[in-house]
């Protein structure tokens, strides 16, 4: 009853986990082959079983009477926005998108030198690029808000917090887009100018910064997208933007109010999501 | 040549100092309406504190007989990605073929559709996991249902792109061959997209790993509790020894995911 569950999903080759009841004997179907299918299909069945027993979940909670009233008001409360609070909130909303704007920017810049470290057909030695990417691997593995709650307490309460927490997240998701960009560039002018004799400098300058460029720029205005929806929820730890309304709002179980705050984020989001999608399609 | 190049590309590159200036202004803005006044000036000291800690992490923390230990924890928290996931993965189907074009005659139908798994997905989990708090109660099924409901748009979009991309052959073989809709569903599309789908699923399941993780912190179940409540105490050692299980945990995930994505494409 450990993480040792998942591995007996192996097995599950071809068939599909839920949909149907069993999976029905295809032409090409042998004996072996089926009890294999069969197999996965009670072990996976079995994972699910022991993990709803495991969180003592009980579906039914969902409609109990308790949770369809809470649901209904909440749901009623939130369907009448309170729309004179809009004007409240515009001062956060653009705190908001500031720390996204100085977290993917601050982020971006650290990842170039990291990203020219780690793409092998630059550095073509495996001492230097494996430990980096180590170490970027390491960055991505903690989510935006774990890093939030971190500098939080470091820091303190405010923006500055939510803005360390978004560079050192775009740091690590641009580093590895890029390097992976970088290392699909076409190699002819590289060898070219290895053959008049560049040096790295040279190399990068002229060879790789041209090829990888759009690449990059594109990866930094998804990274900018993620990270628009990410400083609409770093209040939540208390790392600034719209999101300490927004706790502050539910608390106190104004939900007309939270609704206001959700739907004005949404727009925001979705405009920039647009915004930055145009973009990405005339850089690429 | 030397006369005619800089002539023209020298409308590019006055607009891409343009855009490079503006791109100043704007961080310059964004900088400037950031109040910073909130750091602590015994930041260095923390930073102390905080290198000590996670240079001496708590190992007594890792398993206790009683209770509420690291171990315990963690596998909360891989079980509330397990159960999201799978919800997602079934919820989403329906959504997918709702929005995949190739569905569906009229366009606007899945063209609604997929207005509604953007809406969906730009809804944080966040909130959702707040929202079922309300419903259900703190715990890890508030957490399952949080993500089992935010998977639903990422993949459903990804679903119904996969869907979109079927090839036509089978199933105008099977139309031709007079096979109801069900029929034509379950041998000439599932066939096809499941392999795909799957891979998908396991895809956001590396996702839903990292994001149970800081649903705790809200309330939702999982690691995230105790590690806010860590946070708060200062309690650097138990910080530093849980955010190495997670890392370590994520790590894990990432790495049989990754293994059985290979075998299933």
């Amino acid at each position: 009853m450990t993480p040792a569950p998942t591995p007996e999903t192996a097995e599950v080759g071809a068939p599909p986990p839920p949909p149907s009841k069993k999976p029905a004997p295809t032409l090409d179907s042998k004996g072996p082959q089926r009890y294999k299918t069969l197999g996965t299909w009670l072990l996976f069945i079995l994972l699910l079983v022991a993990c709803f027993i495991r969180i003592d979940a009980n579906i039914l909670d969902l409609f109990s009477q308790g949770a369809r009233d809470n649901m209904s008001r909440i749901l009623g409360e939130m369907l009448r926005p309170d729309w004179s609070y809009a004007s409240h909130i515009w001062k956060p909303m653009i705190e908001t998108v500031q720390i996204a704007i100085v977290g993917t920017v601050i982020g971006s810049v650290l990842a170039v030198p990291v990203a020219l470290l780690s793409a092998t057909n630059v550095i073509p030695k495996k001492i230097v690029t494996i430990p980096v990417r180590m170490v970027l691997n390491l960055v991505r593995t903690v989510p935006d808000l774990l890093f939030a709650a971190i500098f939080v307490a470091v820091f303190g309460i405010g923006a500055f917090a939510g803005m360390l927490a978004l560079v050192f997240f775009s740091f690590g998701l641009v580093a590895k887009l890029t390097y992976e960009a970088i290392e699909a560039i076409d190699p002819g002018p590289l060898e070219a100018m290895t053959a008049v004799g560049a040096n790295k400098i040279q190399l990068i300058v002229f060879g790789v910064i041209p090829q990888a460029l759009p690449y990059f720029f594109s990866y930094v205005l998804y990274t900018f997208e993620v990270n628009v929806r990410a400083a609409a929820v770093l209040g939540f730890v208390g790392a600034g933007g719209i999101g300490l309304h927004l706790d502050q709002q539910l608390n106190s179980l104004r939900y007309d109010r939270a609704s206001t705050i959700i739907l004005l984020t949404l727009v925001i989001v979705l405009l920039i999501d647009y915004a930055s999608t145009y973009l990405r399609r005339k850089l690429l | 040549m030397n006369q005619t190049l800089p002539s023209k590309t020298r409308g590019p590159i006055i607009r891409n100092w343009l855009i490079g200036a503006a791109l100043i202004v704007l961080f310059i803005w964004a900088l400037s309406g950031l109040h910073f006044e909130g750091i602590q000036e015994y930041g260095a000291q923390v930073m102390g504190s905080i290198w000590e800690g996670f240079t001496h992490p708590d190992w007594g923390y890792v398993y206790m007989p009683e209770g509420e230990d690291l171990l315990r924890n963690l596998l909360e928290t891989l079980v509330i990605s397990i159960l999201g996931t799978f919800i997602s993965a079934f919820l989403c189907i329906p959504f997918a073929f709702w929005a995949s074009a190739n569905m569906s005659r009229i366009r606007a139908v899945s063209a609604s559709g997929k207005f509604v798994l953007t809406v969906i997905r730009v809804f944080p989990e966040i909130i959702m996991a707040i929202l079922f708090i309300v419903a259900v109660g703190p715990g890890a099924f508030a957490g399952v249902l949080a993500l089992g409901v935010h998977s639903i748009g990422m993949l459903a979009k990804l679903y119904s792109e996969t869907i979109e991309a079927v090839d036509e052959g089978p199933r105008e073989a099977l139309l031709a061959c007079g096979a109801s809709k069900m029929q034509v569903l379950r041998f000439a599309i599932l066939p096809q997209v499941i392999p795909q789908f799957l891979s998908y699923a396991l895809y956001r399941f590396e996702i839903n790993i990292r994001s149970a993780t800081v649903l705790g912190l809200v309330g939702a179940g999982g690691i995230g509790t105790p590690l806010i409540f860590a946070l708060q105490t200062r309690d650097w050692s138990r910080v530093g020894i849980i955010l190495l299980g997670i890392v370590i945990l994520v790590i894990i995930i990432d790495l049989i995911s990754g293994w059985l994505r290979r075998r299933i494409i």
